[in-house]
């Protein structure tokens, strides 16, 4: 590969300028569930606010491990909002899918009966499985015997369960899948939806979900050493920051609606919040190679994929690791990219905690309701350093902006680095 | 012991929800468990929870005979009653 890609410097013609304007892949319905708000309402006003939904750990007794916090929904009962004839069958990562999908369709008023059984697909992210099922079912084999593990346990903990019970419940038979590509999953699924129109697909329900909070998924997630275990909700995950310390686990569900630009507009789309305009992704060589990481290279290759340059780019929504050296990585790559200080920078997921399979995807629909009401929603906590290392993070409240092109970033332990650009479709 | 259809009701709530279509408490002896919008593998959990509470061996329990909650009542009864009958 050429590592001298020079794509940001010599925009091609191989991205937006070469697609036709029709087949532009556009967000026509947006839905999350996150720790600071259920629905997209509750989320944008706390995330607009810079409210946080950071907190003790209350799912279960978490005094004797040494992660404290996460960011946890709370309020969230499933039979509010599913029927009950899965509540049983369903880990509470599926049931936030599942309900996200329904809020997204009805915020795009796309009905899959309308269309043809086979013109809807699903692509969803998923990093952990369903562990909390994973970890109840465990229980029951050990103390109780095998007799008493459930039957849904063939499915139910699956990466991939999620995109089949919104299949099933939508009616979506078109081809679907699951990417379980880490923390980064939620900008790959927007990817692989974007193939799935360029062949043909009429629209495709794609995102990320994930519910770590639990024992299993805890311990689970401790074992790459990159957990918090600060005690204090406001200071715990503090990214760019000298006190950085590890992220924070959160739990989430963000899904959307993609659709072809002239399809959605001859169906008459409520609306229109943007286009993905650009993807890009990487893997990092083994750090033993001493071989640098490639997260710049990403973001290169999702620009050139947009025919834009840096200079088009008016926000970052970056990946925010909280560890010292990759703080310092991603810091060392926007600039590289943008100059110092040339471009905002924001975190709005220290808000919330790395929601895994969901974060990704959750930046990219604030990126997109940042373009549309013209703000940058801001960081909490953290980002001391932020100046010091060439960034001009956004902090202390909102920035009204005039906002076209976002570019959201993400990694994922092992080397994952996933980059989409979505823009303002005038 | 006796196995009755508000048994099952009780069962098929806990571990498969209400029915997609109709309601449970009303006369769904006879209407099939695929009509009611439960499927196999809701039905296996539903036979899996029949054996830990009554005991009643369900491995060998003919799936594809058993498709109304009378006939899985039935079915449960003619085992309890079997099994009664051996001690």
């Amino acid at each position: 590969m050429n590592t001298g890609h020079t794509a940001a410097q010599e925009p091609t013609a191989a991205g937006r300028a070469a697609t036709h304007r029709d087949a532009l892949p556009v967000f026509t319905g947006l839905a999350v569930a996150a720790p600071n708000g259920l629905g997209t309402d509750a989320f944008w006003s706390a995330t607009r606010k810079g409210v946080g939904g950071i907190g003790p750990i209350t799912h279960f007794d978490a005094g004797a491990y040494p992660v404290r916090v996460a960011g946890e929904i709370h309020g969230f009962d499933a039979r509010e909002h599913i029927p009950s004839r899965l509540v049983p069958a369903t880990d509470r990562a599926t049931q936030l899918s599942l309900v996200t999908t329904a809020w997204a369709l009805g915020d795009a008023e796309l009905d899959p009966a309308d269309f043809g059984e086979f013109d809807g697909s699903v692509v969803t992210a998923n990093a952990v499985g369903g562990v909390e099922f994973i970890q109840r079912e465990l229980q029951s084999l050990w103390s109780k015997g095998p007799r008493y593990v459930t039957a849904y346990m063939s499915y139910a903990w699956f990466y991939g369960v999620n995109t089949g019970q919104i299949s099933i419940r939508h009616q979506l038979k078109g081809p679907s899948g699951v990417v379980v590509t880490g923390q980064v999953g939620g900008i790959d699924a927007l990817a692989q939806a974007r193939r799935r129109l360029r062949d043909g697909q009429r629209f495709v329900v794609a995102g990320g979900a994930d519910a770590p909070v639990c024992p299993y998924g805890l311990t689970a997630g401790m074992t790459a050493g990159n957990l918090s275990t600060g005690e204090d909700p406001d200071t715990a995950y503090a990214p760019f920051d000298r006190s950085a310390r590890g992220h924070v686990p959160g739990e989430g569900s963000a899904m959307m609606i993609l659709e072809p630009l002239g399809a959605a507009r001859e169906r008459g789309a409520r609306h229109i919040y943007g286009a993905l305009t650009g993807y890009g992704a990487t893997f990092d060589p083994h750090p033993a190679t001493g071989q640098p990481p490639t997260l710049a290279r990403a973001a290169r290759i999702a620009l050139d994929d947009a025919g834009l340059t840096p200079d088009d780019i008016d926000v970052v929504f970056a990946d925010g690791a909280a560890e010292a050296a990759a703080d310092r990585a991603e810091a060392t790559a926007l600039v590289e990219l943008f100059g110092p200080r040339r471009v905002p920078v924001t975190l709005p997921k220290t808000m919330t905690g790395r929601m895994y399979g969901a974060g990704a995807a959750t930046d990219v629909v604030s990126a997109l309701l940042a373009i549309r009401d013209g703000e940058i929603p801001p960081t909490i906590g953290g980002g001391d350093l932020a100046g010091e290392l060439g960034l001009d993070l956004v902090t202390g409240g909102p920035r009204p902006a005039r906002l076209d092109h976002a570019l959201v970033l993400a990694r994922g332990d092992g080397g994952f680095n996933s980059a989409a650009v979505v823009s303002r479709v005038p | 012991m006796n196995f009755s259809l508000d048994g099952l009701r009780t069962i098929l709530r806990a571990c498969a929800g209400e029915p997609e279509n109709g309601d449970l408490d009303g006369e769904v002896a006879a209407i099939t468990f695929e009509d009611l919008g439960y499927d196999s593998i809701a039905l296996l959990e539903t036979l899996s929870r029949i054996e830990q509470e009554y005991g009643v061996a369900v491995d060998e329990a003919p799936m594809d005979e058993l498709t109304t909650p009378q006939a899985l009542v039935d079915y449960v009864n003619s085992r309890l009653a079997r099994e009664t009958a051996h001690v």
